[in-house]
């Protein structure tokens, strides 16, 4: 027992007690963390171990299974299928995302003022697409996006108009831009909204004392003081922009020509591996998918971070 | 290499047959054919068959086959599972035979899949139990679906020799014929749509089977399988037939855009904006559950022609039921499809509503001579059996083709969609098919 009470100590311990620490190795703290070590090795690493097995070999239905090295991470790296996928989930970020966060804050800045009406209602209502399933709302959409017998449709038939059809090859990734859009600005406002919400009260008053006005209370007080929100929400929607999966795998069925089975690097691995059997090479494009978000990721971290300091 | 381990593989089967047939006759007594006596066992000797099969399939006539079975055998238990409709059943099967556990011990395959399965050696030769004696039983295009070498990788459950379904009323309403070849389906598409600007003679989204269907009837034969040497040529005359044509359709705007099974498709076969279907044979069951408004409208004509008076026609989907290399009970497996679907269980599968792929049947007078109601009480059998003798033979299938046809869409499908023609996009298909193949270790031309 006390060993278990000293073990935490152990760091705030003086140089005269570590000695007597590393004389007995004590397993006791194993024996806590162990637990959590199991799981976290059986859900978390050996996945990744196993793909990273399964992206050096390559079976094939005619002569079986063989190591090939490091062949399908070249081979993936010259597909065209493979950045054809990766540069349309990249345009898809660079438009989608700041659209979809500037909508996010500026409703987390409305429902922040104090001046709108029926506060409460508004951030449940914006927020309540998060709470509709992703596949729900792509299937509902895709029925409103139907230009014969859909919303666009029926448009089109009352007013005379001739909308462009969404899920035509042109429109297609905008549509679905339009979907994910719908479904995670209320998710990313709540994220602003419960940041600016700690911001001390404080702040507002000395800002008033010295005479600034609405702007630029926003300017130089809120949009400071959530900046971190800013960037754990950024860094969230890049990684769900290169998994983007959902919408167009459902859509698919709607649109067969104008999504194909390479549209997202993940939709490219599910084929691979599902239609293609080829396994091994949907691991590679996986991992190597995993490493290009985590730089980007950890790349938009670091400067974020940067600014604030 | 793969010569060896196929023939290792037949010879233990072979050994494993012979074993049987010593168990068997020496209960049986008498017989000296044993393995017909196991695969017979199924009607006369129920007695012999006992256990436990698990039969993955989504064709709804089944179950009363089970039933009946059961009762037949009643030391056997049939546990049937849908487990998902064409490809999602073949996903689960796929990776239930890679991991290596759960595999069923029936499974349904449908014809454009089975040489995928039969080349991975995922599935039982049946041909030393006894279907090599099943020769001249099933018609020749399903029956030649099914065979891989002189290997026997399933029997024919079903058959889809293609026809013209079409609605009756709206023709007679704009006083168009019934096309008897493609060019007069020409006309009418443009007739038809001239006449009502919402309809159309036919709904294509870009479909592989129907466009492989539809080459195979012109005649083209772009796959060419020689074990594990492939040729792929979507350029011989039957295919350009078939391109060129379609591809004024396209131009034309003459095709509704609408996806086969999808809502809209249901609703524009009830209320009179799509006007044919060419499709197979197992169409009307379907037509009857879901477009219930198309009741008394809907007809039936053989397949359009190339030329007039001809009477080609080809297989549109279509079933076989194969047994899983890893069944571990191979043998009442095989027992369970024939009777299901060339013994006492064809019957009861044409009472509900399929359309068989054994010869008898076909031509038996009870079976043509049935009226169908949501026909007008025409004798649609009639027209599909014709059609079922009048396939073009000698077309073959990919080894790969579930992969082949997964991808149709990113590069065929763009002539629906954009300025590339049908010709452009079967020549991508074409490219990115010999590729797969060539990765997949097949030596593809």
């Amino acid at each position: 027992m006390a060993e278990v009470a000293t073990a935490p100590m152990v760091p705030a311990a003086p140089t005269g007690q570590r000695k007597v620490r590393r004389s007995r190795r004590s397993w006791v703290g194993w024996g806590f963390v162990g637990p959590f070590m199991i799981v976290f090795a059986l859900v978390f690493l050996a996945p990744i171990a196993y793909s990273i097995y399964l992206s050096l070999f390559r079976q094939q239905l005619v002569g079986g299974n063989s190591f090939v090295g490091f062949d399908n991470y070249t081979a993936a790296l010259s597909d065209p299928k493979f950045w054809d996928a990766f540069w349309r989930v990249a345009l898809f970020l660079v438009v989608q995302v700041p659209i979809m966060l500037g909508i996010a804050l500026l409703v987390a800045l409305a429902l922040d003022s104090g001046r709108l009406y029926g506060r409460n209602f508004f951030r449940i209502s914006i927020f309540l697409p998060y709470a509709v399933p992703a596949v729900v709302a792509t299937l509902m959409w895709g029925f409103m996006y139907g230009s014969r017998f859909g919303l666009i449709g029926n448009i089109n038939d009352a007013f005379g108009t001739s909308l462009p059809n969404p899920l035509s090859p042109d429109w297609v990734l905008a549509s679905i831009g339009n979907i994910v859009t719908w479904e995670f600005v209320g998710y990313n406002m709540l994220i602003f909204y419960s940041a600016l919400r700690v911001v001390p009260a404080t702040l507002y008053e000395a800002a008033e004392i010295d005479g600034a006005g609405q702007w630029r209370v926003i300017r130089s007080i809120k949009i400071p003081a959530i900046r971190g929100a800013l960037v754990i929400a950024t860094i969230f929607s890049i990684i769900g922009s290169f998994q983007l999966f959902n919408e167009p795998s459902i859509l698919k069925s709607l649109a067969p020509n104008a999504i194909s089975t390479y549209f997202t690097p993940n939709l490219y691995a599910y084929s691979l591996s599902f239609s293609g059997q080829q396994y091994n090479y949907s691991a590679t494009v996986a991992i190597i998918m995993g490493i290009i978000t985590m730089v980007i990721a950890y790349v938009v971290q670091l400067r974020g971070m940067r600014k604030e300091a | 290499m793969t010569t060896t381990s196929t023939f290792r593989r037949t010879l233990r089967i072979a050994a494993a047959a012979g074993a049987l047939s010593l168990t068997l006759a020496a209960c049986g007594g008498g017989s000296d054919d044993a393995s017909s006596t196991a695969t017979d066992g199924a009607s006369a000797d129920s007695g012999h068959l006992s256990g436990k099969i698990t039969v993955w399939a989504w064709e709804p006539t089944l179950k009363d086959v089970v039933t009946k079975f059961e009762a037949a055998n009643p030391d056997v238990t049939v546990d049937l599972v849908n487990a998902g409709t064409g490809n999602d059943q073949y996903t689960a099967l796929q990776n239930a035979i890679a991991a290596g556990s759960g595999v069923p011990d029936v499974a349904q395959i449908e014809y454009y899949a089975l040489p995928q399965f039969a080349i991975a050696k995922s599935l039982t030769d049946l041909a030393p139990m006894g279907a090599k004696d099943l020769d001249g039983t099933f018609t020749p295009g399903p029956w030649a679906s099914v065979k891989q070498g002189d290997g026997i990788y399933g029997l024919p459950m079903d058959s889809g020799p293609m026809a013209l379904f079409y609605n009756k009323e709206l023709f007679d309403k704009y006083k168009i014929e019934v096309p008897k070849t493609w060019d007069q389906y020409l006309e009418a598409a443009r007739a038809l749509h001239k006449a009502d600007p919402k309809a159309y003679i036919a709904n294509d989204t870009g479909d592989a089977g129907f466009t492989t269907s539809m080459i195979w009837q012109a005649g083209g034969k772009p796959y060419t399988v020689d074990g594990t040497n492939v040729g792929i040529d979507f350029t011989d005359p039957g295919s350009a037939k078939f391109a060129t044509f379609w591809q004024k359709l396209i131009d034309e705007k003459l095709l509704a855009p609408t996806s086969s099974w999808s809502d809209e498709w249901y609703q524009g076969l009830g209320n009179g904006t799509i006007a044919t279907l060419t499709i197979g044979a197992w169409m009307p069951a379907n037509l009857e559950s879901g477009v219930p408004d198309g009741s008394g409208k809907w007809a039936v004509a053989p397949m359009p022609q190339w030329t007039e008076g001809e009477t080609a026609s080809s297989e549109n989907g279509g079933s076989s039921l194969a047994v899983p290399a890893a069944s571990k009970n191979a043998d009442l497996a095989y027992a369970f499809i024939k009777y299901a679907n060339a013994g006492d269980g064809v019957q009861t599968r044409i009472d509900g509503g399929a359309f068989p792929a054994t010869t008898a049947d076909l031509n038996s007078d009870a079976f043509k001579n049935k009226e169908f109601p949501y026909f007008g009480g025409q004798k649609v059998n009639e027209v599909l059996a014709q059609s079922a003798a009048d396939v073009v033979t000698g077309w073959q299938y990919l080894p790969f083709q579930v992969y082949s046809n997964s991808i149709f869409n990113d590069t065929v499908g763009k002539a629906y969609v954009s300025s590339t023609t049908l010709t452009d996009g079967l020549a991508a298909w074409q490219k990115a098919s010999i590729d797969y193949g060539n990765q997949q270790g097949f030596t593809v031309k």
